[in-house]
């Protein structure tokens, strides 16, 4: 099998979020960037899987400036044999799904393995995009999937519940918990990672069709407020007229 | 309790590494969280040592990670030896102990003193962790004067007869080698590797230690002990042997003690932002404002010192001196740290709930062997006014 695993990054979890440029922009400095959970743990580990099972290659691609260089060498620490990087900045899922089914096509790839969503932008867009412009089938939310021969069986989650769906190569899956396990990457890994391919390739014409506007932070949390348990007329009151949710 | 530590860099200090070693530390951290930290309070308090991660110390390159590659090492640099010592005291003084004995003190002597067939014989299954090492230095009645040991061995035939006993050896109980340093007939200190299962060779475990608990302590006894002479190092005589090696461990204890500071620091910290008492945040509150900014400033301090001085032992250049003040100042600072730490969480301070009464514990350990405070007081002094102290 010869695999194509989308990788971004995406903010380390405890970052505080802050905007620039008008709050038009997330304010990049001082955070630690990560790799994508959904894309490390699911997407690439179930790749390194089925390249281990049964032969091929793993590659990475990563559509972002060299600043991105970090995440995509742990990825290789993790398990990917070479990877890609189309030298533009990310700025919408039109523009990032263009790059990457460009350069899958090119390619040849049996499967464009993704995760369901960036845990910062959480738009989901890419993948379906990237099918779409391949003309492949897209299975989302790809919580298993075993293979025989060409033909994949894959679990989808769904509200309430679970789908199976079959499908022969190629195709596109965004992956999602439960697909594989995080793989934290060893010091034989990370050494190994040091040799491996990183190509930068120079990105296509492709529009981006969306701009921003501007970010907000939620509000704050409010205070907490304590209602005595023998008072259940209270709580209803409250949950009535003041969170307004009965 | 879930680990939830985040590391603390007031000054930045992780722009001086690169992408690699923050990816090698970064990589031991979220592995320790999630096999070390669940059950390190459990062996711990069962005084055991969980032999079940060594193999995963092994994977992060823990064991040896500045041995050569043709030794089976990963060839790393000094800092990046401190960065995996810092992470693993981190959670417990006592993994790191497991890691620096194999590390600084079996697998230096060997790959600096040893033989070629010695170094090929037992580096490579070192670092793999298939194979664990002990270092007998301390005996019962020589510590901070190892000089005046009395282990020694008599040359017999293509062997040579070791008697004598060490004590206070960490790993001793289930290593299955030991770097002993013995007097050889013309009374100079020697280094051999002793074999378990050799006659005459036992390692009783030490029981009864409130510190350092989830690290196994032992004895080595030797009763007429046959060992092959290819086993002696003869790269080396004299005292100088065995502190080189101490040198390199204690390197690695600097780093391993800005850790745990910083695990008792980042717990205290969150916990009196998050405890209410008069209405309001302890954090609040000046008296805990300033040990809190105080902890920080000195964990601080103990970063750029340690940094420097990981850059000066890459560069070949560390002096003993420099080291001991290394050693000796964040091990102080760690301990002092894990005092004000724990009052801070005032009664839940002295509960397994939280490391700090782990760590302070441990740390009185890590003050007392390789060299004690007050020796490495006396180090210090002894190099800037050129006299000797000690006697
Ligand atoms: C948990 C643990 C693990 C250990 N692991 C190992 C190991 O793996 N291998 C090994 O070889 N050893 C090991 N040690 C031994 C350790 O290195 C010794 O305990 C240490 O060197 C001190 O020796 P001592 O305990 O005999 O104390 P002593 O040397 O008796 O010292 C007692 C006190 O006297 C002070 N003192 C001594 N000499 C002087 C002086 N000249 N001037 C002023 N004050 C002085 C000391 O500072 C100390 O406060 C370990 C110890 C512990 C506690």
């Amino acid at each position: 099998m010869k695999i194509l695993v989308g990788i971004s990054k995406a903010p380390d979890t405890t970052t505080k979020i802050k905007f620039t440029n008008d709050n038009k922009e997330f304010d990049e400095s001082g955070v630690q960037f990560i790799v994508n959970p959904y894309d490390e743990w699911y997407a690439l580990v179930r790749g390194i899987e089925i390249k281990e099972a049964q032969g091929g290659s793993v590659t990475t691609i990563t559509v972002g400036k060299e600043d991105v260089d970090p995440i995509i060498r742990k990825a290789l620490a993790v398990g990917a044999d070479d990877a890609v990087r189309i030298d533009s900045e990310p700025k919408d899922a039109f523009h990032v799904a263009s790059q990457i089914a460009n350069y899958a096509k090119e390619n040849d790839y049996d499967m464009v393995l993704l995760g369901k969503e960036t845990i910062n932008y959480n738009g989901s867009q890419v993948g379906g995009m990237v099918a779409e412009i391949m003309d492949l089938p897209y299975i989302s939310n790809a919580s298993k999937m075993d293979l025989d021969g060409n033909k994949a069986t894959i679990v989808r989650d769904i509200q309430g519940g679970k789908e199976t769906l079959e499908v022969e190569t190629p195709f596109v899956l965004s992956a999602a918990k439960g697909m594989a396990e995080q793989r934290i990457p060893n010091m034989r890994g990370i050494m190994a990672a040091r040799s491996k391919k990183l190509e930068v390739v120079e990105p296509v014409d492709a529009e981006e069709l969306t701009e921003v506007v501007s970010y907000a932070l939620p509000p704050e949390k409010g205070d907490v407020k304590l209602v005595d348990p023998e008072n259940v007329e209270e709580l209803v009151e409250l949950l009535h007229k003041e969170a307004k949710v009965i | 309790m879930a680990d939830k530590f985040e590391a603390h860099d007031y000054y930045m200090m992780d722009e001086f590494f690169s992408d690699e070693q923050k990816l090698m530390r970064d990589s031991l951290r979220t592995w320790l969280k999630q096999e070390v930290s669940p059950i390190i309070e459990d062996y711990y308090e069962r005084s055991e040592f969980p032999n079940q991660i060594l193999k995963g110390l092994a994977d992060h390159g823990c064991f040896g990670p500045y041995i050569p590659e043709e030794y089976g090492g990963p060839g790393l640099s000094q800092v990046t030896y401190g960065l995996l010592m810092q992470e693993l005291e981190r959670v417990d003084s006592g993994v790191r102990s497991t890691a620096s004995v194999q590390s600084s003190l079996v697998m230096f002597p060997i790959w600096k003193y040893g033989s070629e067939e010695q170094k090929k014989k037992y580096l490579p299954k070192l670092a793999t962790g298939e194979m664990i090492g002990c270092f007998g230095l301390t005996e019962p009645d020589h510590g901070s004067d190892p000089g005046s040991m009395i282990t020694n061995f008599k040359e017999d035939g293509d062997h040579v007869i070791l008697n004598g006993a060490k004590m206070w050896i960490s790993n001793a109980p289930f290593a299955d080698i030991a770097v002993v340093w013995a007097k050889n007939e013309n009374d100079e200190i020697q280094g051999l590797v002793v074999e378990r299962g050799m006659e005459g060779f036992e390692t009783p475990e030490m029981k009864g230690k409130h510190s350092l608990r989830a690290s196994a302590t032992g004895e080595l006894i030797f009763n007429d002990v046959k060992v092959p002479k290819e086993n002696v190092f003869e790269g080396k005589k004299g005292l100088g042997g065995p502190l080189s090696c101490l040198n390199s461990a204690r390197y690695g204890i600097a780093w391993g003690a800005i850790g745990a500071a910083m695990d008792c620091y980042d717990a205290a910290l969150k916990y009196a932002k998050e405890r209410t008492q008069f209405g309001k945040p302890i954090a609040s509150f000046q008296l805990q404002q300033k040990k809190l900014a105080e902890m920080i400033t000195e964990i601080t301090k103990a970063q750029t010192l340690t940094f420097r001085l990981g850059q000066l032992r890459d560069e070949g250049r560390a002096t003993p001196g420099q080291i001991s003040m290394a050693k000796r100042n964040n091990v102080d600072m760690a301990l002092k740290i894990g005092r004000e730490a724990r009052q801070i969480l005032g009664g839940m301070g002295i509960t397994n709930e939280y490391p700090i009464m782990r760590h302070m514990a441990n740390l009185e350990s890590v003050i007392t062997y390789e060299g004690t405070h007050d020796i490495h007081l006396l180090i210090t002094g002894m190099d800037i006014t050129g006299i000797n102290a000690f006697k």
